[in-house]
């Protein structure tokens, strides 16, 4: 049997900034009906090679063509409605919006120049059923979790146009980190809808970090590195481990290295006790006790409390009860301020709105907070701040390695390790880290997590956040479980301790 | 390296377009003022085109510069207008009460008042918009309006005139045969970048616009930074004030400042700050002012009929904000806005080649 | 004096945040004068557009001191320049049923509804200092005020005197500062200016340069200085009002002329610091505009209240000033 005509095929792609080569012939192929991975390291092109697709970038050599025609687009509108859709990590929807006008957006189906209402919410309704989803579309977005707010995003971008009803608009569906913020029933719920989108005979492009959820979902796999194609197979010929050297070009030595250190030396005295601390609609009143250089991981599902419980921690929300001692003295936690001048330190899950400053440079973002700690009027003085800047940027390996970059344009990883050298510099008593490892590669998670246990055998205690239950249990001295924003377990880690028993605890609320 | 990338690098200056559009404007007025560029002496100070441009345009310059720190933190000012107008009514009412106009203590103490005056207008306006969380826009329009019907009183609607020579100094004398004004421009301008680039003052408030709740998260007292940001827009509005009515010699509470808000943030914007908040250049809202000033003066000498004035301005206007757009720029010129366009992009491959392109620096 | 920016300014504002605006200006309205109080003294009611400038002041003390002088029982509002206020006032001196309704209107239209509701009930109207466009011309009685474009003729006429006076020989080089563009006086002046020229002058008078200086010193000193260098042979000024006139001689001066000398001044108003210039020299000749028409209103609104015919348009008693009257008149300017 001959083999199908891909719906996709991009030859010799050349994409070139100032002084940088990005992508240097790399060559795609997808094949209708397929979910196709599409994999690399960050900054090895997978971005630009997506955004050259779709007509975010312009293409500076090489060919694309889409069922046999050539094309080359001068904007994601013009892709899309060539049937090229992408639905992105963050989720670029309206939540005041109802789920049904965020689905027809921009295409409401109007009779001389009025929305027809009635119209429009019947036929998101049918998509909505059609793709086996149970979603009230005369909802707001925002009464929705993050996830199912990501699912919309998808029906928005497959229903487009007038093809709606047929379902046959989009042939292409760019799936760029979906994965990133769900929970494990919530990926399930995707990848069910991805079954259902490749069944219809669309070609999906999933972008992941998550190496099992790639072998689970997908049928074939290109892996670039360094702007340069290295491979494409099918996902049954070619292990995990296989991948992950395709993936960094060497042997898998500092991941294996990680395990050595799992359950470091002891911790020291306490530093941070918490006495009920609890705010309405948070997180339920809890008791926590970290110690000096204490690694203590938050368990749960997401919405289940755990990143209320950090907030609370470090004054970005007020708690309406309860008080928090550090090193003895009690710490009023009415503005993050009081609890940094203690010694906390937080990384925010969400790394563009409530992390970085996009417009500023890497050496600005570095110094923030230990600036704002001396206040306006106490510059850091300049050659010990190139010097602190330069240090971290070595130590963290932060590329590129240059203090003058905007920090927006950075990859996802280095906007995260820019972040916790931020912190880094204040030399925090506790740092927090909500989802550190999300969306980066996993050469950079590696380096986070060694990092993290570095600084714990330093004597710093670590809050850590992270969807990812192995990642919890192997940094860990103490899993703190979360369900349904309450804090049901304190569970001192130990041989005996898996992800299995912890998926118990929160399955079940309790401790054995 | 080459003529071109040296050419490049001088076009994708903040500064370039700016200034450009500068020059133009002030070639334009040779064919009508066909000394436009000589400076003479006249009266034992120097006289000229170019000196009226300054002379007449630092009132804008300051309002603008001290409008160029409120808008990097996200906000606007519009109230400047008629803090210009109290500055100026209560320095005049004050000073024609005194028995004697020239003597240096009350000029002192006028303008001391005035600009006391414009301190609590800066500090409600940041109170309101740091303290109570209103729009900023919002917030300002208060004083915007009532301010004036504030200036008016205080005029009781009348055009107050002094009659004092050390206060017609400051907008409207001369010393070291350059205009007063100059210099006091030129001592705000210093004052304002040392404050904001010797301090950590420009990073702070460039962070407060840029991201305000990562700044919060970051333990920046932005409450703090934004009343003096306002109180310090307020301050230069002030000094405009005693400019203005020193350099006619009268305080007009009707007319003084009148519009000078929009014109303000106009130049901000020419100067390349984005309305947005985050990034600031003091130096492109002096340009930017400058910018404003000339065309006002050029439209004055080219003989533009009085209707069509502002369908002039509005086109000069809308040219410099057009050519101060990278995407209309690759448009027109069919440059591809390299270095600008590159975006959040993948930068691994970036990091590997920045020592080559340190080398081509 | 009519101002289109301050009337956007104000309406913008009072629309916005009117409250605090307000309460500022509240004292003034609504301070009723009662004088003599017989049994048939007239009852006025006035309102005024704002207190927009001073040459407003100074027309809404006139109008005050007149009627106290005249025994008239005067209720006043001021309209702080917004329509909506000045109907209101009016519809309520409609319900209290005042003998005669006097204005000065905002704006030029959109009256007739209010004027019909005052005619039903018989009162007359008399338009001060500004008129309005209505569809019945009987709504409204007198419009006791000055004509602009007269003091635009007036202006040309005394500039022939003072060219006269200065022994001036050869080309007449005119630098003309108009008011706020688009603003009657500033439309009339202009027009009423040109119809002499082109009359009687047309050969050795020229405008050579015309702009707008917004009413204000601020406006008149900067475009005379732009003046001054693109035209340095402009030998005769002609500003729509005193402000520009004494704000462009301080352009003058800058540039090392002398005002009334070598650049020969006639500006239109004859508020105060008018005539202090001219007393000192600068400024050659004014055309008054005078704001002090409350006796002359009183007698019109004496007339309409006894049902005597008077006539559609009442122009103000105004004087034309020359440099050697200045002293004398000095003392005499209230505003």
């Amino acid at each position: 049997m001959a083999e199908p005509r891909p719906v996709l095929e991009m030859t010799g792609i050349v994409k070139e900034f100032p002084g940088v080569r990005a992508l240097s012939g790399v060559d795609f192929r997808l094949f209708p009906g397929e979910i196709h991975a599409l994999l690399g390291e960050n900054g090895a092109g997978k971005s630009t090679l997506i955004k050259v697709l779709t007509g975010v970038h312009s293409l500076d050599g090489g060919t694309i063509t889409l069922d046999g025609q050539s094309v080359r687009f001068a904007s994601p509108l013009q892709a899309q409605q060539a049937g090229i859709s992408t639905v992105y990590q963050e989720v670029n929807l309206c939540p005041n919006l109802s789920v049904a006008e965020n689905i027809f957006i921009g295409r409401e189906p109007t009779r001389a120049g009025r929305i027809q209402w009635k119209q429009l919410r019947r036929k998101a309704a049918e998509l909505v059923d059609r793709l086996g989803l149970d979603i009230d579309v005369t909802a707001p977005l925002s009464s929705y979790p993050l996830a199912v707010q990501q699912l919309v995003a998808i029906v928005r971008s497959v229903g487009t146009g007038d093809s709606v009803a047929e379902g046959s608009g989009t042939k292409v569906l760019i799936l760029d980190e979906p994965t990133s913020s769900l929970d494990r029933d919530e990926v399930l719920e995707l990848f069910a809808l991805m079954r259902r989108l490749k069944e219809q005979g669309v070609a999906i492009l999933f972008v992941s970090h998550f190496l099992d959820q790639i072998y689970e979902v997908c049928d074939r796999m290109t892996v670039l590195r360094n702007g340069t194609l290295v491979g494409e197979h099918m996902v049954s010929d070619l292990d995990q481990v296989g991948l992950v050297q395709l993936m960094i070009g060497k042997a898998l030595d500092q991941l294996e290295e990680l395990h050595d250190h799992q359950l470091h030396s002891g911790v020291g005295e306490p530093l941070l006790q918490a006495d009920g601390l609890g705010r309405t609609g948070g997180i339920a009143p809890f008791d926590l006790e970290i110690k000096k250089g204490e690694v203590i991981g938050l368990a749960g599902l997401l919405g289940s409390g755990r990143t209320e419980l950090a907030r609370l921690l470090f004054g970005a929300d007020q708690p309406d009860s309860g008080k928090v001692t550090i090193g003895g003295k009690q710490v009023s936690m009415s503005a993050p301020n009081d609890a940094i001048a203690a010694g906390v330190a937080f990384c925010s899950e969400n790394r563009k709105t409530e992390g970085l400053v996009p417009d500023l440079t890497v050496r600005e973002n570095i110094i923030l907070a230990l600036q704002a700690a001396r206040g306006w009027t106490r510059p850091i003085p300049v050659s010990q701040r190139d010097e602190l800047v330069a240090k971290y940027i070595k130590a963290l390996d932060i590329r590129p390695a240059n203090p003058e970059a905007r920090v927006g344009q950075l990859s996802g990883g280095n906007q995260q390790k820019v972040l916790l050298a931020r912190w880094l510099i204040t030399q925090p008593k506790l740092l927090i880290l909500d989802e550190p490892t999300r969306g980066i590669d996993i050469g950079a998670k590696a380096e986070i997590q060694k990092l993290v246990v570095s600084l714990s055998e330093d004597g710093m205690s670590v809050l850590y956040i992270a969807a990812e239950l192995e990642e919890v249990l192997r940094l860990s001295h103490t899993i703190g479980v979360l369900r349904d924003r309450r804090l049901v377990a304190q569970i001192a880690n130990g041989p005996e301790i898996t992800t299995s028993r912890i998926l118990e605890t929160i399955a079940s609320g309790e401790h054995q | 390296m080459t003529t071109t990338s040296r050419w490049r690098a001088l076009t994708h200056h903040q500064l370039f377009w700016p200034v450009a559009v500068l020059v133009v404007l002030l070639l334009v007025n040779i064919p009508f003022t066909p000394d436009f560029f000589s400076i003479r002496m006249s009266d034992g100070h120097l006289y000229g085109s170019l000196v009226s441009i300054v002379l007449f345009g630092s009132p804008l310059i300051l309002v603008a510069v001290g409008m160029t720190l409120v808008i990097a933190t996200g906000g606007i000012d519009l109230s400047v207008g008629a803090v210009v107008a109290i500055a100026g009514a209560l320095a005049c009412s004050y000073m024609s009460g005194q028995a004697d106009q020239n003597a240096l203590s009350g000029v002192l103490l006028a303008m001391g008042l005035a600009l006391l005056a414009a301190l609590v207008c800066g500090l409600w306006n940041g109170f309101l918009v740091a303290r109570m969380g209103i729009q900023p826009i919002i917030a300002t329009l208060i004083i915007m309006v009532a301010g004036r019907g504030v200036a008016q009183l205080i005029t009781d609607g009348q055009i107050i005139t002094v009659n004092s020579e050390p206060y017609k100094l400051i907008g409207g004398g001369y010393w070291l045969t350059l205009p007063f004004s100059i210099f006091v421009v030129a001592v705000v301008v210093a004052v304002t970048v040392a404050l904001t680039r010797r301090t950590a003052l420009g990073l702070l408030v460039e962070s407060v616009g840029g991201n305000a709740e990562a700044s919060r998260l970051v333990g920046i007292r932005s409450r703090r930074i934004k009343i003096m940001v306002y109180v310090f827009c307020a301050l230069c509005a002030g000094i405009a004030g005693l400019m203005i009515s020193s350099n006619t010699s009268a305080a007009d509470g009707n007319n003084a400042g009148l519009w000078i808000e929009l014109d303000a943030i106009l130049a901000v914007v020419i100067g390349g700050t984005s309305l947005l908040g985050g990034r600031f250049s003091i130096g492109g809202t002096v340009v930017g002012a400058l910018v404003i000033q000339t065309l006002t003066t050029t439209i004055y000498t080219i003989g533009v009929p009085t209707q069509t004035n502002l369908v002039f301005k509005a086109v000069v206007v809308i040219v410099v904000c057009l050519l101060q757009s990278p995407k209309f720029r690759a448009k027109v010129f069919g440059t591809k806005g390299r270095g600008r366009a590159t975006g959040p992009a993948e930068t691994a491959a970036v990091a590997e080649a920045a020592p080559k392109m340190e080398v081509s620096r | 004096m009519l101002n289109r920016r301050n009337f956007i300014a104000a309406a913008v504002g009072v629309a916005a945040a009117g409250g605090l605006a307000a309460c500022a200006k509240k004292e003034d309205s609504a301070s009723n004068t009662s004088g003599s109080s017989g049994d048939k003294a007239i009852t006025l009611g006035f309102s005024q557009v704002g207190a927009e400038s001073g040459w407003r002041t100074a027309n809404t003390d006139s109008v005050k001191e007149a009627a106290k002088e005249a025994g008239y029982t005067l209720k006043f509002s001021d309209a702080q320049q917004k329509q909506e206020n000045q109907i209101s006032a009016i519809r309520s001196f409609i319900a209290q049923n005042v003998d005669v309704i006097a204005f000065s209107p905002v704006v030029v239209t959109g009256w007739d509804a209010v004027l019909k509701e005052a005619k039903a009930k018989k009162i007359p109207v008399v338009l001060t200092d500004r008129s309005v466009e209505t569809s019945d011309e009987s709504l409204y009685v007198t419009l006791v005020g000055s004509d602009f474009t007269d003091e635009g003729r007036r202006a040309a006429k005394i500039l022939e005197k003072v060219l006269e006076k200065a022994g001036h020989k050869g080309a007449v080089k005119i630098a003309q500062l108009e008011g706020t563009t688009g603003a009657a006086p500033a439309i009339e002046r202009a027009k009423g200016f040109k119809e002499v020229m082109d009359a009687d002058h047309k050969d050795d008078w020229k405008i050579v340069v015309s702009q707008t200086g917004d009413f204000t010193r601020a406006g008149g000193k900067q475009v005379m200085a732009a003046f001054l260098e693109s035209n340095p042979d402009i030998n005769v000024l002609f500003a729509h009002n005193d402000d520009m006139a004494i704000g462009a001689i301080q352009s003058i001066e800058a540039a090392g002329k002398k005002p009334g000398k070598d650049i020969l001044i006639v500006s239109i108003d004859g508020v105060k610091d008018g005539f202090v210039a001219m007393s000192e020299g600068k400024i050659n000749a004014i055309v008054e505009c005078n704001p002090l028409l409350g006796p002359q209103l009183m007698e019109v609104v004496k007339k309409v209240h006894d049902g005597e015919s008077v006539e559609r348009w009442i122009k103000t008693k105004e004087g034309d000033f020359m440099q050697d009257q200045a002293e004398a008149e000095l003392p005499n300017r209230k505003y």
